[in-house]
């Protein structure tokens, strides 16, 4: 008989998938907060296109 | 054989721990108060950032603590098998191997410290990484198992997270920063060492030299009440600075009082005193120096936030 699906270990299995998924998102939407707050912050400037090839 | 005997004898195989038993590594209690601290340091800084950027930092201020939590518990897991307090630890439960723990605490240690360079500034995460640098090789590897002095030096390294908040805010450290920073690093050794008195046998199983086995319990309580007297002054002193105010200044005077009161009665009190009633004193001790560590920071906090109705500061 196969074994249950409800065992612990696949328990523990989707509570961590669950975790670093949420997690995962949690960073990227913090990272994009910090971007739009960095490049809409006073001083902020863009190189141009011609000082990056120099 | 039924389903239920086969199934209980599948042992989790390594990289199988749950989600709970990682967030364990990063030892949350301790973090907790890493996180109130650095914000308390950021939140009075002058200047203030940004919430976005204020929110970032202290998530990674936290994520590199917890980080050195998790290195901590990779280097302490045989001595941690043998302690009572922390036998359940994901490492010695076997619920998580000691290389993956490593790899856990190495790993978020470098993001942390990358990501706050990024969101904040160089010294900012310079700071953090020799944060982790010191609680993992100075406190951990080294005077942990080798001097008494473990928790007065070892301190420093929970001491840090309200300059690094500090730092994160204003791009620099100053005297108010020092002086959070040095709250938190005379407030450790009373408060550990008053744990220590009352968990006894778990030191000294694990071969730990705290100061109530190489010196003796007599000259740990007159230790907890020199450093209650320091810190009182500490504390005091810093109500005088850019950070303190009247509001601050009330709450130090009364949790000084209250502090140097019961360090007073601990050191009074001899051993036979102490067993008899359960180490009743030493207890309230170490649970009134919680408080006493929120109530300051907390006041520090709470002028910072008076200062734009023009009633926080002097």
């Amino acid at each position: 008989m196969a074994l249950s699906r409800q065992h612990d270990l696949h328990k523990r299995r989707f509570s961590r998938n669950l975790g670093l998924g949420l997690v995962l998102v949690a960073l990227v939407a913090l990272i994009f907060g910090l971007t739009v707050v960095k490049v809409s912050t006073k001083g902020f400037t863009r190189p141009l296109a011609g000082e990056e090839s120099q | 054989m039924s389903d239920a005997s086969i199934n209980s004898a599948v042992v989790a195989a390594p990289g199988e721990a749950g989600f709970a038993d990682y967030f364990a590594l990063l030892k949350p209690r301790v973090m907790s108060l890493v996180v109130f601290t650095a914000f308390v340091g950021l939140y009075a800084a002058p200047g203030g950032v940004h919430p976005v950027v204020g929110l970032a930092a202290l998530i990674f201020i936290a994520l590199g603590g917890g980080a050195s939590g998790a290195l901590n518990m990779w280097w302490d897991a045989d001595i941690d098998r043998v302690m009572r307090r922390t036998r359940n630890r994901p490492i010695p439960a076997g619920r998580i191997t000691e290389s993956e723990a490593f790899a856990f605490g190495m790993t978020l240690s470098a993001m942390a410290v990358v990501l706050l360079w990024l969101a904040t500034n160089p010294l900012a995460a310079l700071m953090l990484a020799f944060t982790i640098f010191f609680y993992v090789v100075i406190y951990t590897m080294w005077l942990k198992r080798w001097t008494p002095q473990n928790i007065v030096i070892g301190g420093a390294a929970g001491a840090f997270p309200p300059m690094i908040g500090w730092a994160a805010a204003t791009g620099n450290v100053s005297i108010e920063a020092v002086l959070m920073f040095a709250l938190i690093f005379m407030w450790t050794p009373p408060h550990f060492w008053a744990l220590a008195l009352f968990m006894r046998s778990d030191y000294d199983e694990a071969g730990v030299p705290m100061l109530t086995v190489t010196h003796g319990r007599r000259a740990t309580r007159a230790h907890i009440l020199a450093y209650a007297v320091a810190l009182a002054v500490l504390a005091l002193a810093t109500g005088f600075t850019a950070v303190g105010g009247p509001v601050y200044l009330s709450v130090s005077l009364l949790f000084n009082a209250l502090f140097l009161n019961r360090a007073w009665r601990v050191w009074r009190r001899d051993e036979t005193a102490a067993a008899a009633d359960g180490y009743r004193a030493e207890k309230a001790l170490f649970r009134l120096s919680l408080y006493y560590l929120f109530a300051h920071f907390g006041a520090i906090a709470a002028e910072a936030a008076l200062a734009p109705f023009g009633t926080g500061g002097w």
